[in-house]
């Protein structure tokens, strides 16, 4: 029973990583740079989430609602003021200007809501399911947090072979400059993946904290480095691959903590990812690129 | 010509080198002068913000209440000037020379463990007498001679807490959830595990986690749950506590928690569910709710300027303070002393046999040559959202 309580456990933190990866995997398929800010997006969204429920009083939706929103426009201003300008450069200058919008916007949320660590309110206010005589318990959050994970990833895939925007998001990551030559808006392109990216990081957020409720202006950075390593784990720029990867890493770390060592879990959990690399380059779902020369 | 310009450059350099020597000689001068005229200047570092904040700022609160009621009184003038460290040694090394810039006289060393550490080598360095409220490991003060502890030692916190759950029989099987990364939970815990074995007690389970993984602890509570554990021991700080309450409840689980001075603060955790903490046991020398004399005038005083109750690290630098205060009476110190000067004197008067201190945390206080505090712990649990002694 401890087993599948376990089990329901991984799969549960595996989704939250999985909806986090999905937007670093999303963006990197199709910018071709890894956004290290994703993470404290993620906690933006959460501390809007938190503010809009504990001092406005809305709803648990409306606040959702609300912290994509902010989320959505604080992501293309991210994309516009700090990446555009640098399309042309070199990736390693893009990855910098990534790590320094991380610090910026953790030293904001430092500004405006303080460092003494918030209690979130669970937004999922529904009661645990007992089963076997109280033996296995699953929380309404796991719950939750697992069917957004599945509906995202459906939505995701749908909008991507299916809608006019999603083929020309397949196009730009394929060939930019064949995609702009088709008569694609690349830049517009990428405001949309950065939107849709940064919606589901609010989303990510307030499951996060619903589950994990401690929220502070470091919240998003550990499991934005995890969800980071679930996108590569998978594949990164694969959408099934970084929900695989997600998932995976939640069970291995539940895992690891439970039946070999609490002090060992993340060195196990990036022990698997280098075995994964050195076997599979490109990850468990990642195809493979050749480099034309 | 050239030479002439190179010739008044020269001058004019000298000269102001030397309007800024004087100028600097002069400035120096006047601090002093202005010390002696004033009062002893005592530095505190604590973390105002950060993860730990509650207990930087209920020592800097209580440290000024302290203050305030000596320097009325009259006889001897203290003045307080806190920095933050956020809870980082670098940082808090920082405010150290921060605060030697001012003119610190005595200082009130650091409020968490870790920058502890790191401050009391310059301490031990500079020669400057430091009284720590609450960093308990005993690395601050090994091997330093100035560096004195108002809390409990980390080894004396996890005996202490060992003791009262055998004597009190508060668990048949016990498990333990400490942080590895911490050197303040790790020395607990080490001294409560060798402290249980000798008494007998029965732990079952003993599971860790890191400051990288103080968020999901379902997996250390499914295998304590499972280990049928009625009491889980939590030497940690009350951030990961508040997760730890938060998740065994989710999952239905409802051991006795024992936690000890780093449980404190979890009640005035913003928007925290204090239901959770019912129940929830922890030692700590300082209970708000004690009748006698002084902890009601402290309680009432402090609720009046900040709005809450006191907790234990409020009564820790309220204490330090005050017993500075003792020791400068005794040993006739004076502001325009040095501060080596008053380190010398102070050690002296601290470890004398006959310095002994009756504050909020504890009667009849008395310090080691170490800079061990000996005092008694008290047993506190959460009722109603509030502390409540157990005896």
């Amino acid at each position: 029973m401890t087993f599948l309580s376990n089990l329901i456990n991984g799969i549960s933190l595996g989704s939250v990583y999985a909806i986090i990866a999905l937007g670093y995997t999303m963006v990197y398929g199709i910018a071709k740079m890894l956004n290290f800010a994703h993470g404290d997006v993620i906690m933006v969204g959460a501390y809007i989430s938190f503010c809009a429920t504990t001092y406005l009083n809305l709803p648990p939706v409306v606040s959702v609602v609300l912290a994509m929103i902010v989320c959505t426009v604080l992501g293309v201003l991210i994309e516009g003021l700090a990446y555009k300008p640098l399309r042309k450069a070199t990736s390693l200058a893009v990855l910098i200007t990534a790590i320094g919008v991380s610090y910026f916007l953790q030293n904001v949320a430092l500004l405006i809501w303080g460092s003494n660590p918030k209690t979130f309110s669970s937004i999922i206010r529904l009661g645990s399911v007992s089963l076997f005589d109280n033996k296995l318990i699953i929380t309404a959050e796991s719950i939750v947090t697992v069917l957004a994970c599945i509906v995202i990833m459906i939505a995701l895939t749908m909008f991507t072979k299916k809608s006019k925007m999603g083929k020309a998001m397949r196009a730009v990551s394929e060939d930019k400059d064949a995609a702009e030559l088709m008569g694609i808006n690349v830049n517009v392109t990428i405001s949309v993946t950065f939107a849709i990216g940064s919606a589901l990081a609010a989303i990510a957020g307030v499951l996060l904290c619903s589950a994990y409720p401690v929220l502070q202006p470091t919240t998003g950075s550990m499991p934005g480095i995890k969800a980071f390593t679930a996108a590569v784990f998978g594949g990164i720029g694969s959408i099934p691959g970084a929900m695989l990867g997600g998932i995976l890493l939640g069970i291995i770390e539940i895992f690891s903590k439970s039946y070999i060592s609490t002090q060992l879990a993340d060195a196990i959990v990036f022990a698997v990812l280098i075995i994964v690399l050195l076997v599979k380059p490109t990850g468990i779902l990642g195809k493979k690129i050749t480099e034309k020369v | 010509m050239r030479k002439f310009t190179k010739l008044t450059c020269l001058v004019l350099a000298v000269a102001v080198l030397a309007v800024c020597l004087v100028g600097c000689g002069n400035q120096a001068g006047t601090s002093s002068s202005a010390g002696s005229a004033d009062a002893i200047k005592i530095g505190g570092i604590g973390p105002i913000t950060g993860a730990a904040a509650i207990y930087g700022q209920a020592v800097r609160n209580g440290a000024q209440i302290a203050v305030d009621e000596i320097n009325a009184k009259g006889d001897v003038k203290f003045e307080l000037r806190f920095e933050d460290d956020e809870n980082d040694a670098e940082k808090a090394v920082n405010a150290y020379n921060t605060l030697k810039d001012w003119g610190m006289q005595v200082s009130l060393g650091t409020v968490t463990t870790q920058p502890c550490v790191a401050v009391s080598s310059e301490v031990d360095a500079d020669g400057i007498f430091a009284l720590t409220p609450s960093a308990s490991s005993t690395d601050v003060i090994e091997g330093k001679d100035n560096m004195f502890q108002m809390c409990f030692t980390d080894p004396n916190q996890g005996v202490a807490s060992a003791k009262y759950i055998s004597s009190q029989n508060l668990g048949d099987k016990i498990a333990v959830i400490y942080n590895n990364s911490d050197a303040y939970s790790t020395g607990i815990y080490q001294k409560f595990q060798s402290e249980a074995d000798k008494l007998g007690l029965n732990i079952v389970c003993v599971k860790t986690f890191t400051d990288d993984s103080a968020n999901d602890f379902t997996a250390q509570l499914n295998e304590i749950k499972a280990a049928d554990a009625d009491l889980v021991f939590l030497p940690i700080y009350y951030t990961p506590a508040s997760l730890i309450l938060a998740q065994a409840d989710k999952m239905q689980y409802t051991p006795k928690f024992f936690g000890v001075d780093g449980m404190d603060g979890i009640l005035t955790l913003e928007n925290f569910d204090v239901s959770l903490a019912e129940g929830v046991m922890l030692l700590t020398p300082f209970t708000a709710d004690a009748t006698d004399e002084s902890t009601k005038k402290f309680v009432e005083t402090y609720k009046s300027k900040h709005n809450e109750v006191p907790n234990q690290f409020a009564a820790d630098g309220y204490d330090c303070v005050m017993a500075i205060y003792e020791a400068c009476k005794k040993q006739g110190i004076t502001a325009d002393m040095k501060a080596d000067e008053i380190g010398t004197k102070l050690v002296e008067c601290f470890t004398s046999e006959d310095f002994k201190i009756d504050g909020l945390t504890g009667l009849g206080m008395t310090w080691e040559k170490t800079g061990e505090v000996s005092k008694e712990p008290k047993g506190m649990v959460i009722n109603n959202g509030a502390y409540v002694g157990m005896d």
